[in-house]
């Protein structure tokens, strides 16, 4: 099976950006994307996602390199200051390429 | 214990399963769901009363309920700027959360008049939408000035499209245009159901506030004290509004209910985008931390005492 090499770009943060950081990944480039609910606990305290303001989401995008790069670029340069949020990068195979 | 609302229980039920560290917890989706309902009620009930009134005699009313939005935050900042030793953007958004309104604090309120068959004035909801949003506007002004960089676009969707505007309002809308008998068929889910929803959220609540005594012990006295003598103050201001107006006892209670509330869900969403440098722990644990247990718990009997007071001058 021939798979096409992408990066897979993880972002938690908080439930607060959910609308306002799909705006940034679509301008930058990104086709798509998948948020999901999700909760823990980091240097800005426990997040339980028991209500509103508490809330964290997980934001997933499957790119190329150049396009993860300037997420992060973005990102860093706006959001890490005064939000809790964590990136990162993988490795991952697709099989459409055209789709990412 | 006779005596004491069920609903008050609900609520320490969950402060000290918070507090013990209790696996208990609500799903975030049922947490949602029991908000929706009662947003919707609170509209569905006034927008109905909204119908009987003419617009019109309510303006003057309208416009005062605004001003004292805008006006909570300015006489909050300087207090929390001086002597809290805050920093501007931590004492705008903290002012902000103190201008605004608590729709949970409300509704307690209104199931504590109801349970003592105190009649208010049920067109109340409307202005509880209106508080919502001038302590907005005017905390970002405090922190930034009015020539300011904020995307006033965006926070305006933020405000208004905000979820618990949008039900409420919606409810208010529904409401008036269908009228009261037109609503009895979905009366059961929203009226019926009320204070049982109510309850729920309550034992939610006290679970979320629990959380906020960790940062309570870190941030100190002056967040303790703000959260409760502020509330007292604003509940004095809204009391003499309403008895200004010649409302009831219960509506003159209502009023300084939402005068002493502070914002829990629409303020802190709006300040995370607009004010991201102040930091929300502060204001949560004060609003959530302090306040809104301070007023389940002492302030609504204590504000309609207040009203008592008030209605006997004037009468």
């Amino acid at each position: 099976m021939q798979a096409d090499a992408r990066k897979l770009v993880t972002i938690v943060t908080e439930a607060a950006l959910e609308r306002r950081l799909v705006d940034d990944l679509k301008r930058l480039g990104a086709h798509g994307y998948t948020i999901s609910d999700a909760r823990g606990e980091g240097s800005r305290g426990a997040r339980s996602a028991g209500w509103d303001a508490s809330s964290n989401i997980r934001v997933e995008i499957v790119c190329d390199a150049t396009i993860a790069a300037k997420i992060s670029g973005h990102l860093r340069k706006h959001y890490y200051d005064h939000y809790a949020m964590i990136l990162f990068f993988s490795d991952v195979g697709v099989l459409r390429p055209e789709k990412f | 214990m006779s005596g004491i609302d069920p609903i008050v229980l609900f609520f320490l039920l969950g402060l000290v399963a918070g507090l013990g560290r209790s696996d208990l917890r609500l799903p975030g989706s049922i947490y949602e769901f029991l908000s929706v309902i009662l947003l919707l009620a609170i509209g569905l009930k006034g927008g109905a009363e909204l119908a009987r009134q003419s617009l019109g005699a309510l303006l003057p009313q309208i416009f005062a309920v605004i001003l004292m939005g805008a006006l909570l935050p300015l006489v909050a900042y300087p207090l929390l700027r001086s002597l809290g030793r805050l920093k501007r953007a931590d004492a705008a958004s903290i002012a902000a959360h103190y201008g605004s309104v608590s729709v949970g604090t409300y509704a307690v309120a209104v199931a504590w008049l109801v349970a003592r068959e105190i009649p208010y004035e049920e067109y109340m909801p409307l202005m509880l939408v209106l508080l919502e949003m001038p302590a907005i506007v005017v905390g970002i002004m405090l922190a930034r000035g009015v020539s300011s960089q904020t995307d006033w676009k965006e926070l305006a969707h933020e405000v208004f499209l905000g979820k618990s505007i949008v039900l409420l309002v919606g409810g208010l809308l529904i409401g008036w245009a269908a009228g009261p008998e037109a609503l009895k068929p979905v009366g059961g889910l929203f009226f019926g159901l009320f204070h049982g929803v109510l309850a729920l959220f309550l034992l939610e609540m006290g679970l979320v506030a629990a959380g906020q005594v960790g940062s309570l012990r870190r941030h100190g006295l002056f967040l303790a004290a703000f959260g409760i003598l502020f509330p007292l103050f604003g509940a004095t201001v809204g009391a003499s509004l309403g008895w200004l107006f010649e409302l009831s006892t219960g509506g003159i209670t209502l009023l300084a209910v939402l005068a002493a509330s502070a914002s829990y869900i629409a303020v802190p969403a709006a300040m995370r985008l607009a004010l991201p440098e102040a930091n929300p722990t502060l204001s949560l644990t004060a609003s959530l931390g302090v306040t809104f247990p301070f007023n389940i718990l002492v302030g609504i009997p204590l504000y309609h005492r207040l009203a008592e007071t008030l209605s006997q001058l004037g009468g």
